[in-house]
């Protein structure tokens, strides 16, 4: 730059510092809820050695092993549903103009992000409370049912972007080689589409595993996702053990979420 | 058939699972809170169906136990204040902080640029639970910061610091904060720099670009990312629960009370419905000024 003063408006050595600090502020307490979880003294404050024995603790311990269980179950079909549902959506109201009701109907898919989490839950605690005295059931569909329906904007915005940036013509060549819409479907349209599909179950795989509130208002008495037994855990004295469990949660979200943005730059190449 | 009615058939078939499932487990129910609303509570939870609006009075008002005259109910006005000003003091917070870290990521080279976005949106996609949890570790009497101060000699007994507003607060802009620094940072990206580079060369001072130049560019994504922190925290209920562990409530926690201990259904409906209301009228201000902002400039 031929500028007389060396001067760069981009750098504010103010808000250099702010940022900087945002960043340490962000992963501090994640990295030190990490390291306390190999503590081997009780405390999650006083470092005593390091030991594995409070992952082994949580491994050992059935209501961790039952929570666990089931929140796989209900995060990997809530994540299977709504990514099925949300394509079939996306394929509907993509690349389409407006059509009469797509206010509505971007409104509705969109709708868990709007409403608060709470008010949701107490509509479902209502909602299923009716069902249950009505029908006796108490399983886990309920819940597979609630984590579907807040998972499916999260599917959906991926496969939306993907549908969005992909290549019309061969579709349309797939088409005028009397491809059936079915086999052009599978053969042309759903490979392309892939890495949003991947990415939108991913995002709403996570989505699920993580949800607090929802999970808490619609449970039936005894059952206990991970999320939903470590905030009870809470009340309690806490252990490293609830630290250990936190962080093999950490590591799975973190790995899909890092997974989840690899997929969707290779769609930028 | 037409075609276009084919198209339009074919459209809806595709759409009907979606919709049946969001109809079935988000947007139908909360027709239900609204009629709960409107019953009498029964002794023991659940609802008697006959109509009340005892609920609705019992929202901000109190019927005295024995001449039965209305008055505000301080307890309730108290918790919709705390709501109301802790979210106002968290989005407050999370721009001082996010606005400059946004600024900071934009002006990286381009390449570096995802990464630094990925490293605030990672804290984001991982469980709300365990980052309050991992923030309460740090506060806590027995926490990070009071074993560190008392090994120094600083203080001799640990700082109360959990169970506070503050706490609360600390919780929510730490649960929050992406979602400040997202917006900010998407309308910083596509400013133009050589706006700012024009106004230093006219001798304008900092102070005077930043609120001449910058922020008037970048008021959209500011907007939006006051209104997507302001409302989760209005609504937050995991985080106050523990930051505050049941003494400073707020409007989530008032509103799980009634239907755990306080067993009164509809007003646990009707405390819902306001709860959504405000929220309403806050995204409803956030769309009308994103539309005039699109009017201004195109």
């Amino acid at each position: 730059m031929a500028k007389p003063r060396a001067f760069d408006v981009r750098q504010q050595t103010g808000f250099t510092l702010v940022a900087l600090s945002c960043f340490v502020m962000l992963y501090l307490p994640i990295i030190l809820l990490v390291i306390y979880s190999f503590n081997a003294g009780t405390s999650i404050a006083i470092w005593e050695g390091f030991s594995w024995q409070w992952y082994a603790a949580a491994w050992e311990n059935e209501k961790v092993q039952e929570a666990t269980v089931l929140s796989l179950i209900i995060a990997s079909s809530a994540s299977l549903v709504a990514t099925s549902v949300a394509v079939m959506a996306a394929l509907a109201t993509t690349r389409t103009g407006k059509f009469r009701g797509s206010g509505l109907v971007f409104a509705m898919i969109n709708q868990p992000l709007m409403i608060p989490e709470i008010v949701t839950a107490v509509a479902l605690l209502l909602f299923f409370a009716m069902i249950k005295v009505a029908t006796g059931y108490t399983g886990i569909w309920y819940l597979i049912i609630a984590h579907s329906a807040f998972c499916i904007p999260f599917a959906y915005m991926p496969v939306r972007a993907r549908l969005q940036s992909m290549d019309l013509n061969l579709e349309q060549a797939a088409a005028d080689l009397y491809g059936r819409p079915w086999q052009v479907f599978r053969r042309v349209t759903l490979p392309q589409l892939w890495p949003g599909v991947l990415a939108g179950a991913m995002l709403s795989f996570v989505i699920s595993l993580d949800d607090v509130v929802i999970t808490e208002f619609v449970k039936s008495a005894g059952q206990d996702t991970l999320p939903t037994y470590m905030l009870g855990q809470l009340r309690r004295a806490i252990t490293p053990e609830v630290n250990a469990i936190s962080t093999v949660l950490l590591a799975i979200s973190v790995a899909l979420v890092v997974a989840f943005y690899l997929l969707s730059k290779s769609k930028e190449k | 058939m037409s075609a276009d009615a084919q198209t339009e058939r074919n459209r809806w078939l595709l759409l009907t699972p979606a919709l049946t499932i969001l109809t079935l487990a988000a947007a139908g129910p909360l027709l239900i809170v609204v009629v709960y609303s409107f019953l009498t509570a029964g002794d023991y939870g659940g609802v008697v169906w006959t109509f009340s609006t005892d609920a609705w009075f019992s929202v901000v008002a109190e019927r005295d136990f024995f001449d039965e005259t209305l008055s505000f109910s301080d307890a309730h006005l108290a918790i919709f204040w705390r709501s109301v000003k802790l979210s106002l003091m968290t989005t407050a917070v999370a721009f001082l902080v996010g606005f400059p870290t946004a600024y900071f990521i934009a002006t990286r080279p381009a390449r570096k640029r995802d990464f630094w976005m990925l490293l605030i949106m990672i804290p984001f996609w991982t469980n709300l639970l365990i980052r309050t949890f991992a923030v309460m570790e740090i506060i806590r009497n027995e926490g990070v910061v009071n074993t560190v101060l008392m090994k120094l000699g600083l203080i001799e007994a640990p700082i109360q610091m959990m169970y506070t507003e503050f706490a609360v607060t600390l919780g929510m802009f730490y649960v929050f904060l992406p979602l400040m620094v997202l917006p900010i940072y998407a309308s910083m990206e596509r400013m133009d720099f050589s706006l700012v580079e024009a106004a230093y060369d006219l001798y304008a001072s900092r102070w005077k670009v930043l609120r001449r130049v910058i922020l008037p560019l970048i008021k959209p994504g500011a907007v939006a990312g006051s209104i997507l922190v302001f409302v989760p925290s209005l609504g937050a209920y995991v985080t106050p629960r523990i930051m505050g562990g049941g003494k400073q409530l707020m409007l989530g926690n008032l509103i799980e009370l009634q239907f755990g201990q306080g067993r009164n259904w509809p007003l646990g409906a009707a405390l819902s419905i306001t709860l959504l209301a405000i929220v309403m009228v806050a995204l409803i201000i956030y769309v009308r000024s994103s539309e005039s902002e699109g009017a201004h400039h195109g």
